[in-house]
């Protein structure tokens, strides 16, 4: 064997193409959803018809009644944050109401009370703060009947969790009542 | 290999074993479950009424959550011992100063008067101070209503002040799933004299010494 043979068999072939991780910053940029960087600081109100992925400091209100959020790793919400669903990897300090469901993933940081239909906390999440869990029939109700107290309809009643909350760590279980 | 004292901790269940594993085993393991009557008799007194505000002190843990919230009552968590550490240092030696004892008390249980019905404190109290114990208390006092059941785990082997650190999910109103979160030291040794005497503004304190050194106690306010 010459020096030329050698040479070839150490050297291993590598793909100059890095791996694409399904981050939920790839994910963002994939679909085409709003999204606001870490090197990028708001002050003020965010509404959204769109997807958002916050992963830049926030401080106010965020908005996205019929939309997901999502907080990246390094997103940091001082605000009340307000979605269809939230998913949280950062930190937000600030009440939460989530129509359908808020995911808060370990490692992420929420202070503040929730207000939701489902919820899902991985172990190694921080959490402090109230939970409501709101039944998603009575959010319809809600919705389309007019209230006869507006009072009653700013402060639903916690009820039994509907038909789905998750379970730890990491896939969500449905639990059949 | 588990300590002895956690063996006991977890019941004869726990003995069964060994060998080398993985860290993925070794959790699977851990996640033991318990008979309680102390929890069986917290959902007890608290059955056939919804919309409760129960307090939660061993943290956000999704099943307590789901359960509770199946239950239809409000749960509010707080990763008590976490904060606890995170304030004074780990170990009790630290947790005398009346200053520092207010200011973490305010940030901790800074609830309006009367908040709760019911708490869950776990195995929460024992690693305090008898300082910041009493100043604990005495806060709960203020934040629970009168009618309110709390449900405590103390350690109650006199022999040692060290005992496992557990985490605690509730899988039925009688059975906890426990897994172990570390060994801690406790700051004094608890029998029923201290207890009562620590809840002596409490309404009542109702005992359950189970085989395992572990005191299940309900205090009603």
């Amino acid at each position: 064997m010459d020096v030329k043979d050698v040479k070839k068999e150490n050297i291993l072939p590598v793909s100059s193409m890095p791996f694409k991780t399904a981050t939920p910053e790839s994910d963002a940029k994939g679909s085409g959803q709003a999204s606001i960087g870490k090197a990028v600081k708001i002050n003020g109100q965010i509404f959204s018809k769109e997807d958002l992925y916050i992963d830049g400091d926030v401080e106010g209100t965020v908005e996205l009644h019929e939309n997901r959020l999502t907080i990246g790793p390094n997103g940091r919400v001082q605000a009340s944050v307000r979605a269809r669903e939230v998913v949280v990897l950062g930190a937000i300090q600030g009440n939460v109401e989530a129509s359908d469901r808020i995911d808060i993933r370990k490692e992420a940081k929420l202070v503040g009370d929730i207000k939701t239909a489902r919820i899902v906390i991985e172990d190694g999440a921080y959490f402090k703060g109230s939970i409501d869990i709101v039944r998603q029939e009575a959010q319809k109700a809600g919705a389309t009947a007019a209230p006869a107290h507006p009072a009653a309809a700013a402060a639903p009643k916690p009820v039994a969790a509907g038909a789905a909350v998750g379970s730890s760590p990491a896939v969500p279980v449905e639990v059949k009542r | 290999m588990l300590p002895d004292r956690f063996k006991g901790f977890f019941g004869e269940s726990s003995g069964n074993n060994p060998g080398r594993r993985s860290s993925a085993q070794e959790e699977k393991e851990t996640q033991l479950e318990r008979q309680s009557r102390g929890l069986e008799q917290f959902f007890f007194n608290i059955r056939g009424v919804e919309g409760l505000s129960i307090l939660d002190l061993g943290g956000a843990v999704q099943e307590n959550i789901e359960f509770i919230a199946n239950l239809g009552h409000r749960i509010t968590t707080q990763a008590f011992l976490q904060t606890l550490d995170q304030a004074f240092g780990q170990g009790s030696i630290t947790q005398t100063d009346p200053a520092q004892i207010e200011a973490f008390l305010a940030q901790q249980l800074s609830f309006p008067d009367q908040t709760f019905d019911g708490v869950l404190l776990w195995d929460t109290l024992q690693y305090m101070s008898p300082a910041l114990l009493a100043a604990t208390v005495e806060q709960l006092h203020r934040i629970t209503r009168p009618g309110c059941y709390m449900l405590g785990f103390f350690n109650s082997d006199d022999k040692g002040l060290s005992s496992p650190n557990m985490k605690f999910r509730i899988a039925k109103t009688n059975t906890l799933h426990l897994s172990q979160r570390g060994q801690r030291n406790q700051a004094q040794p608890f029998n029923n004299r201290n207890l009562e005497r620590l809840f002596v503004k409490f309404d009542s304190v109702k005992f359950f010494l189970t085989r395992e050194h572990l005191r299940e106690v309900i205090i009603r306010r």
